[in-house]
């Protein structure tokens, strides 16, 4: 028995992938058990490992945590990724909601039918241009520091990168109107434990590709 | 200016509710805008006041908050509703969680089209029934204890009883097979701070109905 978290979902991004961005940043080693067929789930949820029957699911700290919000929530409360007080906490937890919010657009273009596929990515697009980036854009603009909040690393910085990269695989260019969240992505992209997570063989999970969304399909159904 | 909480939003319960419940329960007066008018949310959108252009919008403690998860962790945290430890608060979390899925289909529900609502109704009776009542029913029965999490009154029990309200509406004799969850919604209905929302003239709004709809899909052009 290892100590590690340990990371129940199917090989790939989903709603783990902040999770496991998190636990990177904060330079925390943990395990994955892959879900590969609808077997797999079933065994986990007649464990009553499964809170409410889902996945993802992260075993830490003596605990069987669902929900992605509330284990994103404790891995960041317990790595000093919220902030110094309850009123960066505060605005910490804005940016990473609105994050998440896109995160979730961007997630879902992959189950989108193919006649929909077009009008969703200019969707994602438009919402990322107009209602999300400037907002990030302007706040580094206005304090010009290194990090979103509060002059430090926190939860903001890695949920925002996560996503930057998530954008630029939708649209390559669509940083091109947003100079200080390129050299944002830049500089966030250096801190060694997230270095580290970007290069290959670490274990960020690769985009969901159309071939594999019927495999990962068979497993939910 | 009165140094109470200023919430923005439409007449109605949508995305709002949920933090008039958790204010209510804290014991904490607010004062409430309600739009009418399209040109009076792009009024807003103009002054800056939406951080991401969307509402709800709470205005507390100087700041200008929005994102409703983000505004209901700072009054939970700010007002000794999020447990007592980090542990206590991911079960809170969790539980909370589970609950917003649930309710996100009764938000949603007003929307559908007719020929839907049927099977919708359906859904909602098999989640509640199958997947979240169960848990919480086995949660109070396990520890025997009047609050959900950690012996004390919490979010995630204000978060329980809106919803067993709300499922009730729709499905008036959906605790028939949960005890404990009916003597928690007894018990937690005599919570002071709850029955006070309770009682008619409260800040608590009725369930949606023909004239909320139209106000929501002229205010934001849906």
């Amino acid at each position: 028995m290892s100590g590690k978290p340990k990371l129940h979902y199917c090989n790939a991004r989903g709603r783990m992938e902040t999770i496991r961005w998190l636990l990177a940043a904060a330079g925390v080693e943990f395990e994955e058990c892959f879900l590969q067929t609808k077997d797999d789930l079933t065994k986990l949820k007649k464990d009553g490992s499964l809170l409410f029957q889902q996945v993802p699911m992260v075993e830490i700290d003596g605990m069987k945590l669902v929900q992605s919000k509330a284990i994103a929530n404790y891995i960041a409360a317990k790595y000093n990724l919220c902030g110094k007080d309850i009123k960066e906490k505060a605005l910490i937890d804005m940016y990473v909601e609105a994050l998440a919010d896109l995160n979730e657009l961007i997630m879902m273009h992959a189950f989108q039918p193919a006649d929909k596929k077009e009008q969703n990515l200019a969707n994602i697009v438009d919402k990322a241009t107009n209602r999300y980036f400037p907002v990030y854009e302007k706040a580094l603009k206005d304090h010009g520091q290194d990090f979103l909040v509060g002059n430090q690393l926190s939860r903001a910085d890695v949920q925002l990168l996560e996503t930057l990269l998530m954008a630029e695989e939708c649209k390559p260019d669509i940083l091109a109107k947003f100079p200080r969240l390129q050299s944002f992505k830049a500089r966030i992209s250096n801190i060694p434990a997230i270095k580290k997570f970007l290069q290959p063989g670490s274990q960020r999970k690769a985009p969901t590709q159309p071939e594999e969304i019927p495999g990962l399909m068979k497993i939910f159904q | 200016m009165s140094g109470k909480p200023r919430l923005t939003y439409v007449n109605g319960r949508g995305r709002m509710e949920c933090i008039r419940w958790l204010l209510a329960a804290a014991g904490v007066e607010f004062d409430e805008i309600f739009l009418e008018r399209r040109e009076e949310y792009e009024k807003l959108i103009k002054d800056g006041s939406l951080l991401f252009q969307q509402l709800p919008l709470v205005e507390i403690d100087g700041m200008k908050m929005v994102q409703s998860r983000a505004i209901l962790s700072y009054i939970a945290a700010t007002h000794n509703l999020y447990g007592k430890d980090l542990k206590e608060r991911a079960r809170i979390d969790m539980y909370v969680e589970g609950i917003a899925d649930l309710m996100q289909m009764i938000l949603m529900f007003p929307f559908s089209p007719p020929e839907a609502k049927e099977k919708n109704l359906d859904s909602l009776k098999e989640r509640a029934t199958n997947r979240y009542f169960p848990v919480f029913e086995k949660v109070l029965k396990e520890h025997g204890q009047d609050f959900l999490v950690g012996n004390k009154f919490s979010w995630a029990d204000v978060a329980l009883i809106e919803a067993i309200l709300a499922v009730e509406e729709k499905i008036p004799a959906v605790l028939s097979a949960f005890p404990q969850l009916q003597a928690f919604k007894k018990r937690i209905s005599n919570v002071p701070t709850i029955k006070k929302f309770l009682q008619p003239g409260s800040p608590r709004k009725p369930p949606p109905d023909e004239r909320y709809i139209e106000t929501v899909m002229r205010v934001f052009k849906l």
